[in-house]
């Protein structure tokens, strides 16, 4: 579609400049409101909604994490959930094991979608049914994908450690040792959801205008000129907010190790700070802990959030 | 914490996307930490401070058979469980004989209990008149003042049978010297095996080993037999190994805890012990197989294939194995825990919801004494269990002592409808229970990370681990 000629815009009337004619007539808001009845009522539904089942709950927490529950007396409790996380000796490991999945996670889960669209977007034939091969683990239920890694990385009858045997190397505890723990978790995450990210790139890519790499190979650019000089600059903005989304979201993780290793893993490696919130609420029974912790962490994402708004900001200003 | 609270489905729904995902767990939490703050609903009248006022003469008295009273009780058997569901029914009938003004309306909720909704209802005050807990769960009822007093209404008119009740049982139900609520089932901790794995390995599943170096010994002949199978099972993951360690070490005679429950008591040598004895099995014997981070549920899945020869448990896993994972009662047996000093407890009970009025509160404890606490009645019935082709013949629920032990003991073996003989190694010598440490949960994440290093570690340090949970365990129970 081409974008609108200037004689068009020209057409539109012009907004008023005096504030009196721009004042509305006496019952033109009630008219209004008449008039756009079946959408308002439509509006008023869903903000109930998000009110009961959003917004309330956010401030219920709030109050929840500076209370605490006496002899069956909701009382208030100062800060002494917030010094009751500090104090607990897996609070730090959680945090330090949320970093350390968010790192992997960035290098696996942020370069590996954007390298496959690199290379689906080379293929001319076939890219719908290879986008649907890379989008197809998204579609599987996460438990079920999840009892597949557990098969694969079985340090006993696993699928990877069979094939480690096979070609002469010895087999590995993945799951169940210190060292690998957490990888073998981000490895498994990362299949899981890449393909949602590599459609988002795919789609970037392919917005790119193709006389920028005809031109670039005019100049005797290579491939990975091609991708350093043109492609990466044009999808900054994708990346930039890619980036955060994915911080935002890897630092809540929970389902991946909760189902792969209990949640804890071997000695504490893969407990995160949401499973640790889980802990709190519903095995510990300390619902000012865990909305605590929560607060602790809405906090620390509300940094990125306000990052990724400015960037959104940004981006359409473009 | 019984093993049996991690007994549950859980069902994680996500999108495939990092952002929808997320965000559902998210809101999950956020709604799930956020609406037990909202208000409940009581399906009860009256408010908390009534039955306080009424005097102990009139508490004692038994229900009035022309008093109107309308109760939910929790724990109804589902649909699918047809057995229970039909003898419910036929229990209700036989009630309403002699208390027709008394209407019961059972909720059906499967699982009976779950965590997260039982904190949840607790929170919101909307807990059926008669409500299911966990032994473990009086200190949280009573935090959400959730519970009854119903001293003044228990005796020996209302419960016949009282005075044969294990008084450990009911002490765990007891708080400042009040009763909170009447059991429904109770569970001693013992040693599972699998005996078509002990007679293949050369063993005689009629002695199941008593003490952690016959443990140790069978678990290698078991081990020996190759395809897969392991000798012994232990948990490490989801708090359950926590509360593993905590049943061995009572089993030795140790404690997690000190008595005033301040400062961790398991730093010692019967801590060591067990450690190294569980690292010796796992690694020098390899008698434990290399699959770990177990978690209630996986034991269970080895041990009914037949891969899994001993492991920790209470006898209801074995109904487990039987009714969802196919296996046969005839292949198991039990032992007592290694040790013998003493063994962890638990079970399940009713209690009745605070500010029920002095009427419903007869009437529940009648109800509860008709269907659970009344010998050759209700659940037990055994009889009747065996004409409806129910399991018969387990140890537990077990909680009495003299006549009514005999005539129950009588009741259930004459019905029995598994190899008795079985389990009696674990009933001949029945093992004194030990009630879980304060703050057992918090306790059992810090023991989880013990048990986790030692099974997946070949070169976990015991003291260092020991010392490392103690001081943990110290700041867990510091930390209020």
């Amino acid at each position: 579609m081409s974008a609108p000629t200037l004689s068009k815009r020209k057409a539109r009337p012009s907004a008023p400049t005096d504030s009196r004619a721009a004042r509305p007539e006496p019952g033109a808001f009630r008219q209004a409101l008449k008039r756009n009845l079946t959408a308002h009522a439509f509006l008023i539904g869903a903000l109930l909604c998000f009110s009961l089942f959003s917004w309330y709950p956010m401030v219920r927490e709030f109050i929840l994490a500076f209370q605490k529950t006496e002899n069956g007396e909701t009382v208030w409790a100062g800060w002494s959930n917030l010094t009751y996380i500090f104090n607990d000796p897996a609070f730090w490991q959680a945090w330090r094991n949320t970093l350390l999945f968010t790192a992997l996670a960035l290098v696996l889960g942020f370069a590996v979608p954007f390298a496959i669209a690199l290379i689906l977007n080379e293929f001319r034939h076939g890219r719908g049914y290879l986008r649907l091969l890379v989008y197809l683990p998204v579609m599987l239920p996460p438990v079920a994908s999840v009892l597949l890694f557990k098969y694969f990385y079985d340090p006993g009858y696993g699928l990877f450690n069979r094939i480690l045997e096979s070609v002469g190397l010895p087999g590995q505890a993945w799951l169940q040792d210190t060292d690998t723990a957490m990888l073998s978790v981000v490895v498994a995450a990362t299949w899981m959801n890449m393909g949602g990210a590599t459609l988002i790139y795919l789609a970037a890519l392919q917005s790119i205008p193709g006389e920028l790499y005809e031109a670039a190979e005019l100049d005797g650019a290579g491939v990975f000129r091609r991708i350093w000089h043109v492609t990466i600059p044009q999808t900054r903005l994708i990346l930039s907010l890619m980036l955060l989304l994915q911080i935002i979201a890897t630092m809540q993780v929970f389902v991946e190790p909760f189902l792969l290793t209990g949640g804890a893993g071997p000695e504490g490696a893969t407990l995160t700070v949401v499973h640790l919130i889980y802990q709190y609420a519903f095995t510990f029974n300390n619902y000012g802990s865990a909305a605590a912790l929560g607060l602790v962490l809405l906090v620390l994402l509300a940094g990125f959030s306000a990052a990724y708004a400015r960037l959104s900001r940004a981006g359409s200003e473009d | 914490m019984p093993l049996r609270r991690i007994r549950r489905r859980t069902t994680v729904r996500t999108s495939g996307a990092h952002r929808r995902r997320t965000a559902t767990i998210a809101v999950a939490s956020a709604l799930a930490l956020t609406a037990l703050a909202a208000c409940g609903t009581s399906s009860s009248d009256g408010d908390s401070d009534r039955d306080n006022s009424a005097n102990a003469a009139n508490a004692a008295a038994p229900l009035d058979p022309k008093a109107k009273v309308t109760l939910t009780i929790d724990c109804m058997p589902p649909a699918a469980e047809k057995a229970e569901l039909k003898q419910w029914k036929e229990d209700v009938k036989a009630f309403n004989k002699k208390y027709p003004n008394v209407t019961l309306k059972g909720k059906q909720t499967d699982p009976c209990l779950e965590p997260p909704r039982f904190t949840a209802m607790l929170k919101a005050k909307s807990q059926p008149d008669v409500f299911y807990t966990y032994f473990t769960d009086l200190q949280q009822v009573l935090d959400n003042d959730g519970a009854q007093d119903i001293s003044a209404y228990v005796n020996d008119k209302s419960i016949p049978a009282l005075k044969d009740m294990d008084p450990h049982v009911l002490d765990v139900l007891k708080k400042d010297g009040k009763t909170y609520g009447l059991p429904y089932s109770n569970y001693t901790m013992g040693l599972l095996i699998n005996r078509k794995l002990f007679k293949k390995a050369g063993l005689d599943p009629n002695s199941p080993p008593t003490t952690w170096a016959e443990v140790r010994t069978a678990a290698k002949k078991i081990a020996a037999l190759g395809d897969g199978v392991s000798g012994f099972g232990e948990y490490s993951a989801g708090n359950n190994g926590g509360w593993h360690f905590t049943a061995t070490t009572y089993g030795l005679g140790g404690d997690i805890v000190s008595d005033d429950g301040t400062k961790a008591a398991f730093n010692n040598a019967t801590g060591k012990r067990i450690v190294d004895n569980l690292k010796a099995m796992r690694w020098d014997d390899n008698s434990m197989g290399k699959t770990q981070l177990l978690k209630w549920g996986d034991l269970q899945k080895q041990m009914a294939s037949d891969k899994l020869g001993m492991f920790l448990a209470a006898p209801d896993d074995i109904t487990y194995m039987v009714q969802n994972l196919g296996a046969k009662y005839d292949d198991f047996g039990m032992g007592p825990i290694p040790g013998q000093k003493a063994t962890l407890f638990g079970g399940n009970d009713y209690m009745i919801k605070k500010g029920s009025s002095p009427d419903q509160i007869k009437a529940a404890i009648a109800w509860i004494n008709f269907k659970f606490l009344s010998v050759g009645k209700g659940q037990f019935d055994w009889a009747r269990s065996k004409a409806d082709g129910l399991p018969v013949g387990l140890p537990q629920p077990n909680f009495w002592t003299g006549e009514s032990k005999a005539k129950d003991d009588k009741a259930r073996a004459a019905s029995s409808t598994m190899p008795v003989e079985n389990f009696q190694a674990f009933t001949d010598k029945p093992v004194t229970g030990k009630a879980e440490p304060p703050k057992a949960q918090e306790v059992y994440k810090v023991l989880d990370t013990l048990m986790s290093a030692v099974l997946t570690n070949k070169d976990a340090d015991a003291d260092k681990l020991l010392k490392t949970a103690e001081q943990q365990v110290n700041q867990v129970l510091a930390n209020q």
